[in-house]
C-alpha cells in the first residue's frame, strides 16, 4: 500500500510539474469543447436554390416568394435560362434548380395541371433529398392555397391526412445537444487513453522503466500507480467539460448522474487498459503516437459521434461495436438526453466491463512479457 | 543535379527501408479509404420504427404495408401505448413511430381530416428530421393513390431530378473527403516527420557542413515522399472507382494535375511543421493530432461549412483540403474542367508557394 | 565474508539460434568490487539483466545473494541496487522527492527516509540542492546521486551498468570514492565499464568476449598472464580475438 501511495505521489508531482503536458491535460480539451459543436452542425438549413423562371407570371412569383419565406432556401440567382443556373450547381453556389416551365400558368388555369422541375446536386445525398423534400412540401402547400382559391368547395370525396409531428427528447430540434456529450466523451478519451499510454512509453524511452523493474515493486502496483492518475484526470476532464456544457451550450443532463459516472469509471478503466496496451508494443512515444493516431481516426468517424452508426453496412456495424467509444457515445447521449435507464444500456454495460477485462488483461500479460 | 539525385536516392532508401513507415505510408491510406469509403454514408436505411394503430382498419394497414415497404423503414414492433414508445425510444433502437388513432381509416372515408401522428427521436435532430420527411412523402403518395386523381384539379407536379448520383449513393460526398483528409494526414505528417528527425539524430549538421545548399537539402527531402504521396494517390483513386464504384467524369490528367498540386502544397505545409520543431514527437503531435479534427471538420466533408459561425468558416479557408474536396469534386465527380475551378486552384498554388517560401526561409535563419 | 554475493554456474541466455551469453561461470564475494568487462555486444548487458531479474536465463544457474535468479526474482530484487547506463532518476522529481520515492519503494520507514536522506544530501554536498528538480543538476552530479540513491536501503549488490559514461575524470575519481565507501560497508559492487584505468580500480576483472568469460581475475594477475604492461594491453589481446561484431 505504500509503494502505491509513493508511485502516486511521484505521478501526480510529475503531472503537475509538466507545464507542456498540463495545458493538452486540461485547457485543450475545453477549448475543442466550446469550438468543436459550433462547427459540427449537421442541420440542412439554407438550401442555395436557383430558380429558372421561364413563365414570369403571378403564380411563379407568389411560389418563389413562399419558397424564399420558408426558411429552408436561400435564393441564389433568379435566371430565365438553365445554363446560368447550372453554373450556379457546378460552382457550388447552389444545391437545387427549381424550374418553372414556359405557360406554367396557364398550364396549371387550363389543362388543370402543370410540372416544375428539381434538379438537385446530389452528391450531398442529404442536402438532395431533404432539400427535394422540403422543397415539394412547399409546393404542395402552394398548390393547396391556389386550389382554394379558386375552388373553394372541397370537391374531394376523400378526406386529408393531418400529420401532426412531435420530436420528443429534443423538441427544439437542438444539434448541440446531440454532439457536445458525444464530443466529450472523444475528448476525455483522447486525454485518457492516449496522453496515459504516451506516458508509459516515455518512462521506457528514458529509461526509468528499467530501474522501477530491478526494485521490488510489483507490475500491478506500477500499472495501478499509472492508472489512477488518469483515470482522475478522465473524471475531472468529464466533469469540466459536463458542467460547461450545461452553461455554454445549456446541455442538462436528464438521466441519472449517478448512472453516468458509473458507466465512465468503467469506460476509463477499458480505455486505460487500451493504452496500457499500445504502450507495451511501443518502444517509443513515436511509435504510439503512429498507433494512437490510427485508432483515433477510427474512434472519430466510425464511433457514430458524426456519423449515425446505424446507416452502417452490418460488417461495420461490427468493427463499431468492437470499438469502446461507440457504446460511451451512446449511453451519454442515451443518459443526458433521454434519462435512459441501467435497464435500456445494460448492454452497453456489458460490453464495456468486457472491453476493460479484455484489454487489461492482454495488457499485462503482454507486459510482463516484455519487461 | 548529380548531387541532388544522390540525395534523393538516399532518401528513398530510408523510406523503404524503414518498414513501419511504408505501412503508414500505403496500409494506412488503403485500409482507410475502405473502411470510410464503405462505412460512412448519411444515407438512411431499414431505420426500425413503431406503429401504433389504434384504429386497425383497412386504412391503417394499408398504410403500414406502405411503410414497411419503404427502404427507409423496418417495422420493429405494433404496440398500443405512448408508454411503449417511451420505453423503446429509451433503449435507443427505434428511431421513430406513427400513431394512428382510432377512427383513421373512418375519417379518411367520409371526406373529413384524418390525423396521423409521427414521433421521431429527436436526440439526434438531424436523423429525426430526415425520417419525418420520408414518413410525410409516404403518407403524401398513399393520400395520392386513395385519391381519384381526376378530382384534384390544378395540380403542380414536381419531377425530380438527381444530377450526378441519380442512385443516391450515400458516400458519393464521403469518399473525396476522405481521400482529402488522408492525403493531407499522410503527406504533412511523413515530411514533417523526416527532416526532424535528422535534426534530432545530429545528421542535419552533417547535411549543412556539406557544400549542398540547404534549399536543396529541403527539397531533396521533399521529392521522394512526392513520389511517394504519387503512387498513394494512384492507388486511392483505383480503390475509389473500382471497389467503391466512384466515377471519373472530367479530365483524368487534370485530376492528377490539380491532385499533384494538393500533394506538393501539404508537402510544404510539412516542411514548415519540420523547420520549426525540435523533436519528432513534437512534430507528430502537431501535424497528426493538430491538424486531424480541423481536417475533418473544416474540409467540409461530413459539416456543410456554410453551417458554422462566420469565423470558423473564415478558419477553414486556412485548410488545404477544404479547396481540394471542392475541386476533386468538381473533377471526379462532376466532369467540369479548369474554368470551373481556376479559382480553387489558385489558392492552394498560392498557399504552396507561401509555405515553401517560408520553410525555406525559416529553415535557412535557423542555421545562423 | 565466507559467502559468496553471485554464484553463477553456466549461465547462458540464447535468442534463437544466437547465444547472447554462453554458459558463464564466475563467483563473486561479498564486499568485492568486481569488473565486469567487454567489447560492445559481447553480452555483458544481457548477462547483468539475468542478474537483476530482469530477464530469464536460457539454461544454467545463479545465486544472486543467495537467491535463486530462476524461482526468487522478487527476492533478489529486494537485496540489490541498480544503476543503469541510461540516467534512472525522475527529472522532474526534485532531489528529495526521488531519495523518498525509490528509497520508499524498498522499505524504508519516513524516520529512516529522512535520516538517510539527510546523510546523503550532506555527503553529496547537496544541501542548496536539495529542492532543485534533478533535471538541472549536471550530469556528474546526478550520476553520483543516482549511485547513492541505488544503495540507499543497503542492498548486499549494487549492480552499475557503466555508471561514468561521458563524465569527466574528476567527477569518475569522486565517484569511485564513493563505490570504494560502499563497499567498505560490505556492500558487493558489480560494475560494468569502458574505462581501463577504472577496471584497475576493481578487486577482480573478468573480460567477456562473444559470449563467453575469457579472463577472469585481478587486474594485476591478468596483466602477468597476458604479460601486458596495462589493463589496455589485455583488453586489446582479448578483444581482438572476437568474432562478433560490436553494434
Amino acid at each position: 500500500m505504500r509503494t502505491l501511495r509513493l508511485l502516486l505521489e511521484k505521478e501526480f508531482r510529475q503531472i503537475f510539474r509538466d507545464k507542456g503536458l498540463l495545458p493538452i491535460l486540461f485547457i485543450m480539451p475545453m477549448v475543442q469543447l466550446l469550438i468543436m459543436p459550433l462547427a459540427a452542425n449537421f442541420d440542412v438549413k439554407n438550401i442555395n436554390l436557383a430558380v429558372v423562371d421561364r413563365d414570369h407570371s403571378t403564380y411563379t412569383q407568389q411560389m418563389v416568394s413562399k419558397i424564399a419565406s420558408s426558411g429552408y432556401f436561400r435564393i441564389t440567382g433568379y435566371y430565365t435560362d438553365y445554363t446560368p443556373a447550372m453554373h450556379q450547381i457546378e460552382r457550388e453556389k447552389a444545391d437545387i434548380i427549381l424550374e418553372i416551365p414556359a405557360h406554367f400558368e396557364t398550364d396549371l388555369v387550363r389543362e388543370s395541371k402543370a410540372s416544375v422541375y428539381l434538379a438537385a446536386d446530389a452528391i450531398n445525398g442529404t442536402k438532395a433529398g431533404l432539400g427535394s423534400a422540403y422543397l415539394n412540401t412547399i409546393l404542395g402547400d402552394f398548390n393547396n392555397e391556389i386550389r382554394m382559391k379558386w375552388l373553394p368547395t372541397k370537391a374531394a370525396a376523400v378526406g386529408t391526412i393531418d400529420i401532426t409531428s412531435s420530436n420528443w427528447f429534443n423538441p427544439e430540434m437542438n444539434y448541440h445537444l446531440y454532439m457536445v456529450p458525444g464530443i466529450l466523451v472523444l475528448l476525455v478519451t483522447m486525454v485518457g487513453g492516449f496522453i496515459a499510454a504516451l506516458n508509459i512509453v516515455k518512462e521506457k524511452e528514458i529509461g526509468t522503466i528499467e530501474q522501477i523493474n530491478v526494485t521490488p515493486i510489483k507490475k500491478w502496483q506500477f500499472i495501478i500507480g499509472k492508472m489512477i492518475p488518469f483515470w482522475t484526470i478522465g473524471m475531472v476532464d468529464f466533469t469540466i467539460g459536463l458542467l460547461l456544457a450545461r452553461y455554454v451550450y445549456g446541455v442538462i443532463p436528464v438521466g441519472s448522474l449517478l448512472l453516468l459516472y458509473s458507466f465512465l469509471s468503467i469506460y476509463l478503466v477499458a480505455l486505460l487498459g487500451f493504452g496500457l496496451l499500445i504502450s507495451t508494443y511501443s518502444d517509443n512515444q513515436l511509435q504510439a503516437m503512429f498507433v494512437a493516431f490510427f485508432f483515433i481516426m477510427i474512434f472519430m468517424l466510425m464511433s457514430g459521434l458524426f456519423v449515425s452508426v446505424d446507416n452502417m453496412p452490418p460488417w461495420a456495424k461490427m468493427i463499431t461495436k468492437l470499438t469502446p467509444v461507440t457504446h460511451f457515445i451512446d449511453v451519454v447521449r442515451m443518459i443526458v438526453l433521454k434519462g435512459s435507464h441501467f435497464s435500456d444500456i445494460k448492454m452497453q454495460f456489458l460490453y464495456e466491463i468486457a472491453f476493460a477485462v479484455v484489454l487489461n488483461g492482454w495488457a499485462i500479460l503482454n507486459y510482463r512479457k516484455t519487461a | 543535379m548529380k548531387q541532388f539525385m544522390v540525395f534523393v536516392r538516399k532518401e528513398f532508401y530510408h523510406v523503404f527501408r524503414d518498414r513501419r513507415t511504408l505501412l503508414i505510408l500505403f496500409g494506412l491510406p488503403v485500409m482507410q479509404i475502405l473502411l470510410f469509403g464503405y462505412a460512412l454514408t448519411t444515407e438512411i436505411k431499414n431505420a426500425e420504427i413503431i406503429i401504433v394503430d389504434h384504429a386497425g382498419d383497412m386504412a391503417s394497414q394499408q398504410l403500414t404495408t406502405m411503410i414497411a415497404a419503404s427502404k427507409y423503414f423496418d417495422i420493429n414492433a405494433r404496440v398500443v401505448s405512448d408508454e411503449d414508445i417511451y420505453k423503446a425510444f429509451k433503449k435507443g433502437k427505434v428511431k421513430c413511430a406513427v400513431v394512428f388513432p382510432s377512427g383513421f381509416g373512418n375519417d379518411l372515408q367520409h371526406g373529413q381530416t384524418a390525423q396521423i401522428q409521427i414521433i421521431a427521436d429527436a436526440a439526434d435532430p438531424n436523423t429525426a428530421k430526415t425520417l419525418t420527411n420520408y414518413l410525410t412523402a409516404i403518407i403524401g403518395d398513399y393520400q395520392q393513390q386513395i385519391s381519384p386523381t381526376a378530382n384534384v384539379p390544378m395540380r403542380i407536379e414536381p419531377v425530380t431530378r438527381m444530377l450526378y448520383n441519380p442512385e443516391m449513393n450515400g458516400s458519393m460526398n464521403f469518399i473525396p473527403g476522405v481521400m482529402a483528409l488522408v492525403l493531407m494526414i499522410i503527406c504533412t505528417t511523413l515530411t514533417s516527420v523526416s527532416i526532424v528527425r535528422e535534426k534530432e539524430m545530429g545528421t542535419m549538421e552533417i547535411l549543412l557542413v556539406s557544400p549542398f545548399k540547404p534549399t536543396y537539402v529541403v527539397l531533396a527531402k521533399a521529392v521522394p515522399y512526392l513520389a511517394l504521396s504519387l503512387i498513394d494517390l494512384i492507388i486511392i483513386l483505383l480503390l475509389s472507382v473500382f471497389l467503391l464504384d466512384m466515377p471519373i467524369r472530367g479530365n483524368i490528367i487534370l485530376l492528377f494535375l490539380e491532385s499533384t498540386l494538393f500533394i506538393i502544397c501539404c508537402l510544404s505545409l510539412g516542411l514548415l511543421i519540420s523547420s520549426v520543431t525540435r523533436t519528432q514527437q513534437i512534430a507528430m503531435m502537431v501535424s497528426m493530432m493538430g491538424m486531424m479534427l480541423p481536417t475533418i471538420l473544416f474540409t467540409g466533408f461530413i459539416f456543410p461549412l456554410e453551417n458554422m459561425p462566420v469565423p470558423l468558416q473564415v478558419v477553414s479557408n486556412a485548410v488545404p483540403s477544404r479547396w481540394f474536396y471542392v475541386i476533386i469534386k468538381a473533377v471526379m465527380l462532376k466532369g467540369l474542367g479548369i474554368g470551373v475551378i481556376w479559382k480553387e486552384t489558385l489558392v492552394l498554388a498560392g498557399m504552396t508557394t507561401a509555405l515553401l517560401i517560408i520553410s525555406i526561409k525559416s529553415f535557412k535563419t535557423r542555421l545562423s | 565474508m565466507s559467502e559468496k554475493a553471485i554464484v553463477c554456474k553456466d549461465l547462458t541466455k540464447r535468442f534463437g539460434d544466437f547465444f547472447a551469453v554462453n554458459h558463464i561461470s564466475f563467483d563473486v564475494d561479498q564486499g568485492e568490487i568486481f569488473g565486469f568487462l567487454g567489447a560492445n555486444g559481447a553480452g555483458k548487458t544481457t548477462a547483468m539483466r539475468m542478474l537483476c531479474g530482469l530477464s530469464y536465463p536460457t539454461s544454467g544457474e545463479a545465486t544472486v545473494a543467495g537467491y535463486n535468479v530462476f524461482r526468487q526474482q522478487e527476492a533478489i530484487k529486494r537485496n540489490i541496487g541498480y544503476m543503469s547506463q541510461k540516467f534512472s532518476l525522475y527529472e522532474s522529481l526534485t532531489v528529495r522527492e526521488n531519495i523518498r520515492f525509490y528509497g520508499g519503494v524498498y522499505g524504508l520507514s519516513d524516520k529512516q527516509l529522512k535520516e538517510k536522506g539527510d546523510e546523503l544530501i550532506t555527503k553529496l554536498g547537496l544541501e542548496k540542492e536539495a529542492k532543485m528538480m534533478v533535471g538541472s543538476l549536471p550530469l556528474g552530479w546526478k550520476q553520483k546521486l543516482a549511485f547513492s540513491v541505488a544503495i540507499i536501503h543497503q542492498p548486499r549488490i549494487v549492480f552499475l551498468d557503466e555508471p561514468t559514461g561521458g563524465v569527466d575524470p574528476v567527477t569518475r575519481r569522486q565517484f569511485w570514492d564513493l563505490i570504494y565507501d560502499a563497499a567498505a560497508n560490505g556492500i558487493t559492487v558489480f560494475v560494468t565499464t569502458h574505462y581501463m584505468d577504472e577496471a584497475e580500480y576493481c578487486n577482480r576483472i573478468s573480460i567477456m568476449v562473444d559470449g563467453r568469460i575469457d579472463a577472469l581475475d585481478s587486474p594485476a594477475n591478468l596483466k602477468k598472464q597476458f604479460d601486458a604492461a596495462s589493463m589496455n594491453e589485455v583488453f586489446y589481446a582479448l578483444a581482438r580475438t572476437a568474432k562478433r561484431s560490436a553494434d
